[in-house]
C-alpha cells in the first residue's frame, strides 16, 4: 500500500488528482446551476485544437491550451448572451471546429500523429510531469480564488440572471468570468481524464450530491469530497488493477450517482419534504 | 464607478423621482410591446400597474429597471439612467417567480441572504448586520422555522415569500414586485397584504404588477392601467365596487371609459401566467 507514495510518478499522480478533484466539482456546482452543464465538454474540444498548436508551435501544448480555451470560452459566452435562438447549435459548431482543427494541426505538425493527442483526449494521469504539475497547481489556486472572492456573486448570477442585473452586479463581467474560469478548470483536468471525459468530473459529483444535499453550500461541498474520492480513488485502482486512470475516474464517480439516486429517496422522504405539509 | 462630483447633482437624486419614463418604447422581435409610455412615480407611492395579459405589464416594470432595452425615449431611475444608476441597493425587485436553474438546492436561508448582494463588498465576509437583516427579512414573511430548507420543496407560496424575503433582506427604499399576487394561496395573500402594508407605513415605495389585487387593493395610492401597450388609466384606483365614475381621476385619456366599466377585477380578463 505504501508503495503508490515512493514512485515519483505516483506521487506527481497523486497531487494532480487531488487539484483536479477539488477544482473540477467546485466550479461544477456553478455551471449546473446556470444549466449549462455541457460547457465543459464544449471547451474540452476547443481546447484540443490548442493543445495540437502546441505540438505544430512546439511549445508546451498545456500553455497553448489554455489560451484557446479561454479564447473558446469567452467565444461560448459571447455566442450564449447574445441569442436565445440558434444558442446550441452555435456551440455545436464550435464543438465540431475545435475537434476537426486539433485533428488537422496535429497532422500538420511534423512527426506528430493523432496517437499524441491520446494523452490528452483520454488523460494520462501517471504521465504527468513537474511543469506540467505547476502550470496546474497555479491555474488551481487562481480557480479556487476567483471562487472565494467572487461566490456570492456567481450564486446570484446562476440563481437568476435578471435578479443579479436588477441588484447592479456586473453581470457580463461575472459571465466571461465563469467562463474563463471553467476553461481554466478543463486544462486543470485533461490531463486526469482528457478532454472528452473532463466534463464528467464538473457534472457527474453535482449531480450526485444533489440527491442528497438541501443547500448550496453542502451540494459543493459534497461534490467536491466526491470529486476527491473519484480521482484519488480511481487512480489508486487504476494502479492496481491495470485500467486507464481517466475511465476509472469517471466511472467510479457514475457509480457513485447511481448509489445517490437510490439513497437520496430516503434522505428526502425522511426529512426535508415533511415541510411541503406545513401551512402555507 | 461614476462619484458625484457636486452637491447640487446629489441633492437632485435625493428628491428625484423613482422611476421617470417618457415616451417609452420597447420593442420584441419586430413587435411593439409598449408604446409612448409617460410614468413617473415620485417616493412613497404605491403603485400597481395593472392589465389583461400580454397588455405589457411585466415588460414595463422590467423596462423601468433597465432590465429590457427601450426601443425608443428615455428611463430614469433616481434620475440616472439604468445603465449608470450605480445606487442598485435603493431597489428591492421581486421576479415573478423563483428561478430554479439547474437544480443545484439552496435553502431558503441562503436565497433570502443573496438579497444583501447589493449591500456587500466582494472582499468583506458577511457580517452581523448582514445576518440580522437576513433573519428580520424571515420573521416578517414567517418563515423563520423554514429556513434551512430547501426552496424547491416549498409551495407556491411560500417561494413567493421566500422572493419577497430576498427583496427585504436588501432593505431598499423602493419596491418592485412582478405579479406577487399570481398563483399565491389566500394565506399568503393575506401575509402579503401585511408586509407591504408595514413597508408603506415606513414610506418606501411600492410599484407592483398585478393582474388580480386581492387583499392588497387598499393599499395602493393609484393605478396605472395598461392596454395594447399604453396608458390607460393613471390615477386613483378604480373603486373596487363596480361604479362607473372615476372619483379623483383629474384628467381625461382618450380611454378613459375604459377602465371604469367594471371594478378592478375587471382587468383580470384571462387567466393564466403572464410574461
Amino acid at each position: 500500500m505504501i508503495e503508490i507514495f515512493t514512485r515519483d510518478f505516483m506521487r506527481f499522480a497523486l497531487i494532480a488528482a487531488f487539484l483536479v478533484g477539488l477544482t473540477a466539482p467546485a466550479v461544477g456546482t456553478f455551471i449546473v446551476q446556470r444549466r449549462l452543464a455541457l460547457l465543459g465538454d464544449g471547451i474540452g474540444h476547443v481546447a484540443l485544437t490548442g493543445v495540437a498548436l502546441g505540438f505544430l508551435t512546439r511549445t508546451q501544448p498545456v500553455y497553448m491550451a489554455v489560451v484557446v480555451a479561454i479564447l473558446g470560452a469567452v467565444a461560448i459566452e459571447l455566442v450564449r448572451a447574445r441569442g436565445r435562438t440558434g444558442g446550441d447549435v452555435a456551440l455545436a459548431l464550435l464543438f465540431y471546429g475545435g475537434l476537426a482543427g486539433g485533428a488537422l494541426l496535429i497532422y500538420l505538425a511534423p512527426g506528430e500523429s493523432t496517437a499524441s493527442l491520446n494523452v490528452y483526449l483520454f488523460g494520462s494521469i501517471t504521465s504527468v510531469q513537474g511543469a506540467d504539475l505547476a502550470v496546474m497547481a497555479v491555474l488551481a489556486v487562481f480557480v479556487l480564488g476567483v471562487l472565494a472572492m467572487y461566490g456570492r456573486e456567481l450564486f446570484v448570477l446562476c440563481q437568476d440572471e435578471e435578479v443579479a442585473r436588477a441588484s447592479g452586479l456586473p453581470v457580463r463581467f461575472l459571465s466571461l468570468l465563469i467562463a474563463v474560469v471553467a476553461a481554466l478548470t478543463v486544462v486543470v483536468a485533461m490531463r486526469a481524464v482528457g478532454l472528452l471525459l473532463v466534463s464528467a468530473l464538473m457534472v457527474v459529483p453535482v449531480a450526485t450530491s444533489q440527491q442528497l444535499t438541501r443547500s448550496f453550500r453542502g451540494t459543493m461541498a459534497l461534490s467536491v469530497v466526491l470529486g476527491l474520492a473519484a480521482t484519488l480513488g480511481g487512480l489508486t485502482t487504476s494502479y492496481y488493477v491495470n485500467v486507464p486512470s481517466g475511465s476509472a475516474i469517471v466511472l467510479l464517480s457514475l457509480a457513485g450517482f447511481v448509489l445517490a439516486l437510490g439513497l437520496g429517496r430516503f434522505v428526502r422522504r425522511g426529512s426535508w419534504e415533511t415541510g411541503k405539509g406545513r401551512a402555507a | 464607478m461614476l462619484v458625484t462630483s457636486s452637491a447640487d447633482k446629489a441633492a437632485d437624486v435625493k428628491t428625484a423621482p423613482v422611476f421617470a419614463m417618457s415616451d417609452g418604447r420597447v420593442s420584441m422581435d419586430g413587435r411593439l410591446i409598449l408604446r409612448g409610455i409617460d410614468l413617473t412615480v415620485r417616493p412613497g407611492e404605491v403603485v400597481a400597474v395593472l392589465g389583461s395579459n400580454g397588455s405589457g405589464k411585466s415588460t414595463l416594470i422590467r423596462a423601468l429597471l433597465g432590465l429590457v432595452p427601450l426601443s425608443g425615449g428615455a428611463t430614469k431611475l433616481y434620475g440616472a439612467a439604468p445603465a449608470k444608476f450605480r445606487e442598485w441597493w435603493r431597489i428591492g425587485y421581486v421576479p415573478q417567480r423563483l428561478s430554479v436553474g439547474g437544480g443545484v438546492p439552496a435553502t431558503v436561508r441562503e436565497v433570502v441572504s443573496s438579497g444583501r448582494i447589493s449591500r456587500q463588498s466582494r472582499f468583506r465576509p458577511t457580517s452581523a448586520a448582514d445576518r440580522e437583516a437576513v433573519t428580520r427579512a424571515l420573521a416578517a414573511v414567517d418563515l423563520s422555522d423554514l429556513a434551512g430548507h430547501p426552496v424547491r420543496a416549498l409551495s407556491g407560496g411560500q417561494q413567493q415569500r421566500v422572493l419577497i424575503a430576498r427583496a427585504l433582506a436588501g432593505e431598499p427604499d423602493t419596491f418592485v414586485l412582478d405579479e406577487p399576487t399570481a398563483g399565491v394561496d389566500a394565506e399568503s395573500q393575506r401575509l402579503l397584504a401585511g408586509t407591504l402594508g408595514a413597508l408603506i407605513g415606513e414610506g418606501k415605495t411600492v410599484l407592483l404588477v398585478a393582474h388580480e389585487l386581492g387583499p392588497i387593493e387598499p393599499l395602493i395610492t393609484r393605478a396605472v392601467v395598461l392596454r395594447e401597450g399604453c396608458v390607460v388609466h393613471d390615477g386613483a384606483p378604480p373603486p373596487a365596487v363596480g361604479v362607473h365614475a372615476l372619483p379623483g381621476h383629474d384628467h381625461v385619456h382618450p380611454h378613459a371609459e375604459e377602465p371604469a366599466e367594471g371594478h378592478l377585477r375587471g382587468w383580470h380578463l384571462a387567466e393564466g401566467s403572464q410574461s
